[in-house]
């Protein structure tokens, strides 16, 4: 088969392979730096192509909660939106979370707290990976650094939401969403035609009544049902965790970064090996699981690590909880929707790292 | 003549129907929630529409009406009802999707839903009980609760100028091109009942046709948070809720005039 190349943006290509994914329906409501998402499934008509859903909602809140109605009838549903619409659909992602319903949900991050601004960021890090919204839960989040990674990452979201039954965040940022690369799609997969035994499709005679439901008023019944979704989530922690080692193995100090931090660490890191500095680049794909235990095993090789993050150093506590205290972690990120520049990023190792105590 | 004698095939003149489970149902006895139930399980029976069938229960007193109707169901978040049945809706356009909501659920958390589904004109049916409070969390003001009506946030009665305005959700969604069915029933004498039932089974029916929203408002009772007798409480529903909420169709189908 011919292979299929364009030139896309990052949020093109996540509509775009949406539809490719076999996905049944979207569900979302405008916000900058991604609503080219539902304008790219809107202009594709992506309703004809498939017959996938797709659909403006009043709110994030209903967007949420309209992927909660069709993901409990075992479909394929997504949303996006970016931060602050992200805030509002939390309630709904506890409930789909505590429900067991697998769903994509996509972050194109940009600036805050409060409104903000539209330009990139990952300061909802915490929120992404620490539950969000309220009760335990985790989302299994997928941080894409390429226009390629934005596209493969949606079926690869949509496998293991139901693989998980848990919803699946993909968290990418104003760089990844709006910049412009080529990217090679995958082929047409077919829509579900058959639905897990558990959707709510209609009871027939031949089986019990099914319901989606969060709701358990017993306290013991509740706990047992907790340390299911605990279980799974440990599950998840063996064996979902994806990473990529730049330049690792006789590295003599690392950095640690993801989305589009990790591209301007890996420049950085290019210019750095230059001087003759040995520095590798450590790329957490999925944030949660988080990959902690390759960060642990390179931390007695290493005399140093530094976060580089977009936001106020938030990431930086799981790479001091994965290292336990073997090795010197710092942090070093730009605020509020500025974006480091790989010599800020070398300064920084400098500075914090090589010439720090 | 003993108990016995009586309990015989041919005696039978009216029977559970098999679509409501033997769960105990959990409403204060006297409550309309439970005689909706029946309603709504009845004419999904009598349509032979069990396997085609999806509801959705809100946050409030009938948050666990899935234990009661057996058919597929989900449990949405409190007022997000309408925007889950659309969700499903919109999936499977060829199935019958219902709502069943309180006040608190459809007229003040959830009225961003409710409006948006019924303009769109989601083609659907939302079931409203309005009892004027909120029942479940133990008798607060509602968006419906009427002037000067005494609830444990208005204890001194609903003072309008502070607290705002009792709404009328059903006349306001009847202005939405997107509802092609709306009504207001109560289920307080078997002669409402009976009604009721018929603009239950109606807006139903119009699933079939697609051409929206069929809403059906039950003016309901509940004498836990009026602190009523159940008759007493009925009482006063006819005496206070009905002037204000008057029963009858607000919007028919031209169609079926
Ligand atoms: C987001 C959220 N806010 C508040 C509540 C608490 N709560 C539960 S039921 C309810 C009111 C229900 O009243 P109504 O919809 O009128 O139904 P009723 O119980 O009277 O049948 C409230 C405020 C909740 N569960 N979730
Ligand atoms: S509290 Fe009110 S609405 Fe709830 S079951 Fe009792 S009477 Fe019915």
């Amino acid at each position: 088969m011919e292979r299929d190349f364009r030139l896309m943006k990052g949020n093109e290509a996540i509509a775009e392979a949406a539809i490719r994914a076999g996905a049944d329906a979207y569900y979302g409501y405008p916000i900058t730096p991604q609503s080219e998402i539902i304008e790219y499934l809107m202009a594709e008509k992506a309703y004809d192509r498939t017959g996938m859903v797709v659909l403006q909602a009043e709110s994030e809140i209903a967007a949420i909660n309209m992927v909660y109605g069709a993901a409990a009838c075992g479909r394929r549903a997504m949303t996006s939106s970016s931060s602050p619409g992200i805030s509002l659909k939390q309630e709904g992602i506890s409930y789909i979370a505590g429900a067991e319903l697998p769903c994509l949900i996509v972050n194109v991050v940009r600036g805050g707290p409060g409104l903000g601004t539209i330009q990139p960021s990952q300061s909802d890090y915490f929120q992404s990976t620490k539950g969000g919204g309220h009760g335990d839960y985790r989302l299994l989040v997928l941080a894409p650094a390429s226009v390629q990674e934005s596209s493969d990452f949606v079926e690869l979201a949509f496998d293991l939401a139901f693989k998980y039954r848990n919803p699946v965040l993909i968290l990418s940022d104003g760089v990844i969403g709006q910049m412009m690369e080529k990217v090679e799609l995958k082929p047409q997969r077919k829509r579900l035609t058959e639905y897990e035994n558990w959707s709510t499709t209609g009871k027939t005679p031949d089986r019990q009544r099914n319901i989606i439901t969060s709701l358990e008023l017993d306290a013991h019944k509740q706990e047992l049902i907790n340390i299911r979704i605990q279980a799974k989530y440990k599950r998840m922690q063996e064996e979902e965790v994806r990473y990529e080692k730049i330049l690792c193995d006789d590295a003599e100090y690392m950095i640690v970064a993801f989305g589009s931090s990790a591209r301007i660490c890996e420049k950085a890191v290019h210019v750095a090996r230059g001087k003759g500095i040995k520095v590798g680049l450590f790329r957490p794909i999925t944030l949660f699981p988080y990959p902690s235990k390759p960060i642990e095993e390179m931390a007695d090789k290493l005399k140093g690590i530094l976060t580089v993050e977009m936001n106020a150093g938030q990431m930086v506590e799981d790479v001091r909880l994965a290292v336990n205290g073997k090795v010197k972690v710092e942090y070093f990120g730009r605020l509020g929707g500025v974006i480091p520049s790989p010599s800020e990023v070398l300064n920084a190792l400098e500075e914090k790292i090589i010439g720090g105590k | 003549m003993e108990v016995t004698d009586i309990i015989k095939a041919e005696n039978l003149i009216y029977k559970r129907t098999p679509l409501l489970t033997e769960n105990i149902l959990s409403y204060c006895p006297g409550c309309g929630h439970g005689t909706v139930h029946r309603l709504i399980m009845e004419t999904i029976e009598e349509m032979g529409i069990q396997s085609q069938t999806i509801g959705v229960a809100p946050v409030g007193c009938s948050v666990l009406a899935y234990q009661f109707m057996d058919i597929d169901m989900q449990q949405a978040a409190h007022g997000r009802a309408p925007a889950v049945a659309t969700g499903i809706k919109r999936v499977m356009p060829e199935k019958f999707v219902f709502t069943y909501q309180g006040d608190g659920d459809l007229a003040a958390i959830g009225t961003a839903e409710t409006i948006h589904a019924c303009n769109r004109g989601e083609n659907i049916t939302i079931i409203f009980i309005n009892n004027g409070i909120y029942g479940m969390t133990g008798g607060q003001m509602a968006p419906t609760t009427l002037a000067g009506m005494v609830t444990s946030t208005s204890p001194y009665g609903r003072n309008t100028a502070m607290m705002g305005n009792p709404i009328k959700m059903t006349e306001l969604v009847a202005q939405l091109p997107g509802t092609y069915y709306v009504t207001r029933q109560a289920v307080h004498t078997p002669a409402a009942v009976r009604k009721c039932k018929k603009a239950i089974r109606k807006a139903f029916e119009n699933q079939k046709l697609n051409k929206g929203v069929s809403f059906v408002e039950v003016v309901s009772n509940c004498n836990s948070g009026w602190k009523m007798t159940p008759n007493q409480a009925n009482i006063w529903m006819e005496e206070n809720m009905f002037p204000f909420y008057p029963l009858g169709d607000i919007k028919v189908p031209e169609d079926s005039l």
